[in-house]
């Protein structure tokens, strides 16, 4: 079974010339089959833990330990990382011109398998995804991310999801500037690849508002660059009645 | 409509849409147009033609003190059956008939060539097989002039091929009779030392159609001066241009259509993608609708690729318009990059950071790669747009 562990997990980012630790010790384990929600308030560390995990390279790992299934992540390039099972959703996805989706679907896919997936199957597996996550054909020919709206670009991203199937899949606020029937779709796309018992999900998120669409196993408060508090759903409830403050006071300062 | 985006630090994009009693095209330049090399001052940097092409680099060109070798230059020709191959004396009437040279070095190159090659493709005669005339330099300096004349109604296709080290200056003439059709692949692929500077004219006979498709790759310096005429109405032109600057390398793509005629049309699409320190493209692109071209239809646009820090584009659109009364003119210029962000999503993704470059650059030069019609040119580009990126900084 693939499980993510994090261990003792410090991280910097360089800003306006100086050094600032953004991640102060993350602890946390994501095993196969697992969904954990990592909630927050703005600016605790939330995206910088997902962005660290995928290996961007504007954050410095300065100590800890991240381990899929005992390898070690923090050694591996940024494609590596991804060939090993690892997945960001992006909270916001960049363009890429002239690269059409179509071209880049199958370029990641090949890079992810190890092979070339077989022409028919692949153009049925797309089609069939990009009909249950209610994108049109034509999709497939616009250039990645070019011109998308906010709720495209999440779509695509869950596109992505279900077609690598990655071990671990880390969703970076995929729920911010989502619309009702959006949200809704984009759910069913995470419920879809959470239902096949393969993955482990870290679901980032501001709003407790996704967590009615995706049940966690687990939820973990995070504040001021770590974990501050974990439980199970019901702690989900306790921050949409009486949200952050209690974390941010005394969190937030450490 | 001028448009930019993206653009990085180093890069310019200035378009402009002067509707001129007085066309600034003709007044920014240092001297009219001339066949004899004295009646243009030598260039100091600082005209509006040369402020942005490296005059040190250009050997002498530009100056009088570049002299001719004799050989050390190649230039063959071949040709399916039915074209008629010559080199000509300067007083032959087809020459200089396509335009005039319209800054010193394309002068220096008339008044100093010693024969002219002309290519002739009778009229009606349809080719099924391109005329493929190779340059092939070594380490020699030369003054050209080429023609390529087609009948009424002929059709062609027409590859230059550059290759090797050379100094060139050259001027290259394509006649197209009423209802021709040509096509003209000339490829800049010379090694690094080389320069080569050139004005081709294109003269388009009533409802024939022109397209250019110009490709640089190498070179040290390469200055480079479509032009296009109309000679009736009902013309048609295409110029699609594709350049690789590298490290050090100077590529200027000057260009101008010169809507003189009543219901003509072009469309100009030139992409260049850039690396490494100091390379350096330039794109000026010149449309005239003249009072008289009532009905024109244009469109041109520059868009370029910067894929590392160092590199520089200078990229100008200039639309002039003296007659209302037209179908439509637009053009548009862009410089993106190739940056941090765009690589890390590609990787993110599982693609390694070599094929994230080629998928993003071969996506880029994909529209352009098709227009080229010439099955072992675009192989060869494609192979030569793989080499460039391996050798990526």
């Amino acid at each position: 079974m693939a499980t993510l562990e994090i261990r003792d997990l410090h991280v910097t980012v360089e800003a306006d010339n100086a050094t600032k630790e953004i991640l102060k010790g993350v602890d946390l384990t994501v095993k196969q089959g697992e969904t954990h929600a990592i909630m927050g308030p703005n600016g605790s560390g939330k995206s910088t833990l997902a962005y660290s995990l995928a290996g961007h390279p504007k954050y410095t790992i300065t100590g800890g330990t991240v381990t899929l299934d005992g390898e070690d992540v923090l050694e591996m390039s940024v494609d590596e990382r991804a060939r090993a099972g690892l997945f960001l959703a992006m909270q916001y996805p960049v363009e890429v011109p002239g690269v059409s989706v179509s071209n880049f679907l199958r370029t990641s896919a090949t890079a992810i398998r190890g092979e070339a997936p077989k022409l028919r199957l692949w153009v049925k597996e797309v089609k069939e995804t990009m009909e249950r996550l209610s994108m049109d054909p034509s999709f497939a020919e616009r250039n990645v991310n070019e011109g998308f709206s906010g709720g495209e670009k999440k779509r695509h991203e869950i596109l992505q999801l279900e077609l690598l199937k990655p071990k671990i899949a880390i969703l970076d606020e995929t729920d911010s500037g989502l619309d009702v029937d959006a949200l809704r779709v984009v759910s069913e796309g995470v419920n879809r690849v959470r239902e096949t018992g393969e993955v482990g999900t870290l679901l980032i998120t501001h709003y407790t508002r996704i967590l009615r669409y995706i049940k966690p196993d687990y939820v973990h408060v995070f504040s001021g660059g770590r974990i501050v508090e974990s439980g199970g759903a019901e702690l989900a409830d306790k921050l949409e009645n009486e949200g952050y403050e209690a974390y941010t006071k005394g969190g937030a300062s450490a | 409509m001028a448009e930019a985006q993206n653009i990085p630090v180093g890069s310019t994009t200035a378009g402009a849409v002067a509707v001129a009693a007085e066309s600034t095209v003709a007044t920014r330049m240092s001297a009219p147009p001339s066949f004899d090399v004295a009646d243009f001052p030598v260039p100091h940097g600082r005209e509006e033609e040369w402020r942005f092409t490296p005059l040190e680099r250009l050997r002498g060109l530009h100056d009088g003190t570049a002299v001719a070798t004799g050989e050390g230059v190649k230039v063959a020709v071949e040709a399916p059956e039915g074209v008629t191959v010559e080199l000509v004396d300067r007083d032959d009437p087809r020459l200089g008939r396509a335009g005039t040279p319209v800054d010193r070095i394309a002068a220096q190159a008339y008044s100093a060539f010693e024969k002219a090659g002309v290519v002739t493709v009778p009229k009606e005669t349809v080719l099924t097989e391109p005329i493929r005339i190779a340059v092939h330099g070594e380490g020699g300096l030369r003054y050209g002039h080429q023609v390529v004349e087609l009948g009424a109604f002929a059709e062609a296709v027409v590859v230059i091929d550059h290759t090797g080290d050379a100094v060139l200056a050259a001027n290259v003439d394509y006649i197209l009779g009423d209802g021709a059709k040509l096509t003209v692949v000339s490829v800049q692929d010379w090694d690094d030392k080389a320069v080569h500077v050139a004005q081709h004219n294109a003269l388009i006979g009533r409802d024939a159609s022109f397209k250019s498709v110009v490709v640089t790759f190498g070179g040290d310096v390469v200055r480079l001066h479509p032009r296009v005429s109309y000679a009736g109405t009902g013309g048609e032109a295409e110029l699609f241009g594709l350049y690789f600057t590298d490290a050090g390398q100077h590529q200027e793509h000057r260009l101008l259509v010169d809507h003189n005629v009543p219901h003509c049309k072009s469309n100009v699409v030139y992409k260049g993608a850039l690396q490494g320190e100091a390379a350096h493209a330039v794109w000026i692109g010149d449309v005239l609708i003249e009072a008289q071209a009532e009905g024109t239809d244009t469109y041109e646009m520059n868009r370029n690729l910067v894929l590392t820090d160092g590199a520089r584009v200078d990229s100008v659109p200039n639309l002039e318009i003296e007659t209302g009364e037209i179908v439509g003119a637009g053009h548009a210029s862009a410089t993106g990059r190739f940056d941090d962000e765009q690589l890390f999503y590609l990787m993110a993704r599982g693609i390694p950071a070599d094929e994230a470059r080629r998928l993003v650059v071969r996506g880029f030069f994909a529209e352009l790669v098709q227009q080229i019609a010439v099955p072992d040119i675009e192989e060869r580009l494609l192979a030569r747009i793989e080499t460039e990126l391996e050798a990526t900084v």
